[in-house]
């Protein structure tokens, strides 16, 4: 980490988007975290992602929980309300956050000891429920801030800074989501700018609940020998199954590909995901499938990045729970109180 | 045998099997006899169970309109052999015990000194009805119409209530009179008559509604503006996400859209919901969760998130027996400690205690109100006995030209004038800071929430003068707090006296009727009624003005009396206990005779002595 404060004035050549922002106005503070630490690059991804899509940055609401993962939302969007929840818990206070309106896109970060090993109750209903959100886990396999044990996403064998091997198998995020009912399911990797940016984009303008584990090593305790989340191991065995482009509604369609190799994929709101198939009889919309592929390489020691799984035409809690289109945190009394001549009404009737 | 003698005033008790259709019957002999003008105050005494366990309801019949247990049955409708011996023992002597003669009992089985009324209710039921399931739900109507001539109780109270019930639905309403004569033809050929507790017309219901307090709850968070509710399933408190549900499903559906102006979700656990409650609060949504004592536990975490980063929740705890799983189906008030001091570190939360239906209403948008004004947790303290018990009151009243308090909300146009915004900071001098909900501005006024220490601008702070700061300041809302909430209600005594009591919640019309009771014996006591925590200044000054108050309260380790004595720094001499916590309702002959014996020794232990 770096003390020396980020000079707040921008050069005048920075490039500005379509709603009239640089990309320095979507960082945030002086990161705290670890010098090399994947999570950094993943929030520059975030920063990227945000600009690229024109998002206004107080258009998002940005919520953790604990751990090194729960603070980066403090290091992007700082014109953003973000909210540093309790240990576990931020996919409950997302849903709420979300219920109360629905105008905002919602993003959650968390981590591996975050979503897989307290959280994992919650993570998994959210998923269940649907809940219009871009999930970040920021995986690394231990507990940075107390110092190297092992999370639930550490790999059986694995062998942690201090030497002790990882008797325990591993909690599966990306499978549990994908069996759990999340409708945009992708892995990624923090070493993999190019990849991870036009996942973030998508998950961002998915209609339900998006999920994204992005394998992000942890410089200080887990990138030895040894390690299965270590920079040098997930590349030597990154599977990555498609490349993707993320093109909004609004934006022309530029980017070429060879036909056959391209599948464009439309999403509710109109804007389209065009995947670069890697492998040939891939196809990220056929859920099972996703399952399956992905278990088979797991079973071969490979780590499948990529879109895995999508739905285009998700939806979510709100359209489960047919709620107004009128954010509920906007509604006043006049729409929100049946007044006193239903209450003797109601008297009446109780008589 | 001196059998006793009462009109419209008497306690009835029917000892039932859970799950054999008993409520409804009970439910509608309660209702018959108000319809006749008579208060009657019914209590279910239920297990945790579906099917097959002993049930209780217990119904008073008082024309003064003490709605509190009194204490004691007068009669038994012993329909539960597995509780015969227990039911027949509670009866008061020179009591009346009503039972199924279809099987001729034993002498032995019986009570000398009790009236015994046998109807032969199977009997009737198998010669009328072929089917298991309606001898099961007639029988209990048979023993209603019989009930109905011992009491006097008018036939055609009955049959206006089947005629409202049944509407529509004739084959029902015909069966069900039919029911009910065949029980009151009987009682009339073979029993001549009515007994020496009855009922007669009055006036004395009024414009009164019977409703239970969970109800009340739900209802009066739709009036209170309530949007996101979350909740999980636990006794005594589901029937107030499923009231808020029912009303909401009839008023706050949008006519022209048919789309929902609210979000219930049932979550996966008590941590979820009161996690949703949180993050809706911050976002602007009026929010709440119903749960009970273990729930509360669950929240903990939560709670005190709510509190040090000032969140609007509102929290309904439907108390039950405690500790651990307790007593799920009976009522205490034992969780105050658990919700005042919910979470780890120095946190103190609003509770507010209503003390019938009518302030749960009441209560439930007070507290939507009160949490947005003080950015923290509020709990409307109920118990199973006021949530699951209907109870008449008065009726629900609201002002159509009340706007609901959304506490110090900062705007866009006031961040664009550039006013200063210190989330955390005091500057207005009542410890409380004004907020911005997410999304208000393009480049003012967004923070970042934790649960972590900051300085008045929300910054990430570990400085001591930071923490100090800001623990100052909560202490400062707190006490703005205590003059927000509903105030203590005082019931001066006939007489001067220099003994008070203090009482709060479900306790209070059982309090009432004692403090009745003991005036005309002679004992005058100052009555104050506690409303909510944190205590105002009124509360110590009560204190001062007597040299003896007792605290009465259903719970073993007199919370309330601590808590005034904690915060108050009350001498815990002063203050007696009154404590009641066996998991039934305190009743006014327990309260009496706690108060009397304290104050009257002497007349105690000669009472002792003759008996």
């Amino acid at each position: 980490m770096t003390w020396i404060a980020k000079p707040k004035l921008h050069h005048p050549t920075l490039t500005k988007n379509k709603v009239g922002y640089t990309r320095r106005d979507y960082e945030g503070r002086i990161s705290t975290l670890c010098a090399g630490c994947g999570h950094d690059s993943i929030s520059a991804a975030i920063i990227q992602a945000c600009w690229e899509l024109d998002i206004q940055p107080h258009r998002v609401a940005k919520l953790s929980g604990i751990g090194c993962s729960s603070k980066t939302p403090d290091y992007f969007l700082g014109a953003s309300h973000g909210f540093n929840t309790v240990h576990g818990r931020m996919p409950s206070v997302l849903t709420g956050a979300n219920l109360a309106n629905r105008d905002l896109l919602y993003l959650g970060v968390s981590g591996d000891g975050d979503s897989a090993s307290i959280g994992l109750g919650q993570f998994a209903n959210a998923m269940r429920r649907g809940v219009r959100m871009a999930y970040i886990v920021e995986n690394n396999g231990v507990y940075g801030l107390t110092k190297g044990q092992f999370s639930a996403t550490a790999d059986r064998g694995s062998k942690s800074k201090k030497g002790v091997v990882n008797s325990d198998s591993p909690v599966d995020l990306v499978g549990l989501a994908l069996q759990l009912g999340a409708t945009y399911v992708a892995r990624s990797f923090s070493g993999d700018k190019e990849q991870l940016v036009p996942l973030i984009k998508g998950a961002m303008e998915h209609g339900g609940a998006a999920f994204i584990d992005v394998i992000s090593p942890c410089v200080t305790f887990n990138n030895h020998s040894g390690s299965t989340k270590s920079y040098d191991y997930v590349r030597e065995h990154n599977d990555a199954v498609s490349r993707i482009d993320f093109i909004t509604s609004k934006s022309e369609i530029t980017t070429a590909y060879a036909p056959g190799e391209v599948v464009e994929v439309q999403q509710h709101d109109g804007s389209k995901l065009r995947l670069r198939k890697l492998h040939q009889d891939y196809d990220p919309t056929d859920r099972l499938a996703a399952m399956t592929y992905m278990h088979k390489q797991q079973a071969r020691g490979e780590i499948v990045t990529g879109l895995l799984y999508v739905d285009p035409l998700a939806t979510d809690l709100h359209t489960a729970l047919n709620t107004s289109d009128n954010a509920l945190n906007t509604l006043n009394a006049v729409q929100l109180c049946p007044g006193s001549k239903a209450l003797e009404k109601i008297n009446a009737a109780l008589r | 045998m001196k059998c006793i003698e009462a009109v419209n005033d008497f306690v009835i008790k029917f000892a039932n099997v859970n799950g054999s259709g008993s409520a409804s019957a009970n439910e509608l002999f309660a209702k018959a006899i108000m319809r006749m003008g008579v208060p009657v105050a019914p209590r279910n005494i239920f297990p945790s169970n579906i099917q097959g366990l002993p049930t209780w309801y217990e119904a008073r019949v008082c024309e003064k309109g003490y709605s509190g247990r009194r204490g004691g049955v007068d009669m038994m409708v012993a329909m539960n052999p597995q509780t015969w011996d227990a039911d027949l023992a509670e009866i008061e002597p020179g009591g009346y015990l009503f039972y199924d003669s279809t099987r001729p009992l034993p002498a032995s089985k019986l009570r000398s000194d009790v009236q015994v009324i046998g109807v032969p209710l199977t009997e009737i039921t198998n010669a009328t009805y072929t089917d298991p399931r309606q001898r099961q739900l007639f029988k209990n109507i048979i023993y209603v119409g019989a009930l109905s001539v011992l009491l006097d109780v008018d036939a055609a109270v009955f049959e206006k209530l089947f005629a409202e019930q049944y509407k529509g639905k004739e084959r029902l309403l015909d069966s069900n009179v039919k029911a009910l004569h065949l029980g009151r033809d009987y009682v009339r050929e073979h029993l001549g008559g009515r007994l020496g507790i009855r009922v007669e017309k009055r006036d004395n219901v009024g414009d009164q509604v019977f409703i239970d307090g969970n109800s009340a709850v739900g209802l009066g968070m739709v009036y209170g503006g309530a949007t996101v509710a979350a909740w999980y399933p636990i006794t005594p408190s589901t029937s107030v996400a499923e009231a808020f549900q029912k009303y909401c499903d009839k008023f706050r559906v949008d006519a022209a859209t048919g789309r929902q102006n609210y979000a219930i979700v049932q979550a996966e656990d008590e941590l979820a919901s009161i996690g949703m409650v949180v993050g809706a609060g911050w976002n602007g949504a009026r929010a709440f969760t119903a749960t009970s004592g273990p729930g509360i536990s669950l929240m903990t975490e939560f709670i005190g998130l709510a509190y040090f980063a000032e969140i609007p929740v509102t929290i309904v705890d439907v108390q039950r027996g405690g500790p651990s799983t307790g007593m799920p189906t009976r009522t205490q008030q034992s969780d105050l400690f658990a919700a005042g001091y919910a979470s780890h570190g120095d946190t103190k939360h609003v509770l507010l205690f209503p003390q019938d239906p009518h302030e749960c209403f009441v209560h439930a948008a007070a507290a939507l109100d009160l949490a947005d004004r003080l950015q923290t947790p509020v709990f409307v303290m109920t118990d199973l006995d006021i949530g699951m018990n209907q109870r008449l009151c008065k009726p629900f009243a609201w002002d159509d030209s009340k706007q609901y308090d959304r506490g110090k909300v900062m705007t866009a146009e006031e961040l664009e004038a550039g006013k200063d915004f210190g989330r955390y900071k005091d500057v207005d001098g009542d410890g409380i800071p004004w907020r911005t909900l997410p999304g208000t501005h393009a480049t003012k006024g967004s923070y970042f929430t934790r649960g972590t220490t900051r300085d008045p601008y929300a910054r990430y702070s570990e400085r001591g003068p930071d923490y100090i700061y800001n623990m100052e300041r909560l202490r400062r809302k707190f006490k703005t707090a205590a003059n927000l909430v509903p105030q203590p209600e005082v019931r001066a005594a006939q007489q001067k006296t220099k003994f008070g009591v203090i009482y709060f919640g479900s306790t209070t019309p059982a309090m009432h009727e004692a403090l009745e009771v003991l005036e005309e014996g002679g004992i005058h006591l100052d009555a104050m009624r506690l409303c909510a925590f944190p205590f105002p200044d009124s509360v110590p000054k009560f204190i001062a003005a007597h040299d003896k108050v007792f605290v009465v309260e259903q719970n073993c380790d007199a919370q309330m009396r601590a808590m005034l004595v904690n915060e108050l720094e009350i001498n815990p001499a002063q203050l007696v206990k009154v404590l009641h916590y066996d998991g039934t309702p305190i009743t006014a002959r327990y309260i009496t005779r706690a108060i009397r014996d304290t104050l009257q020794p002497a007349a105690a232990d000669s009472q002792k002595e003759a008996a």
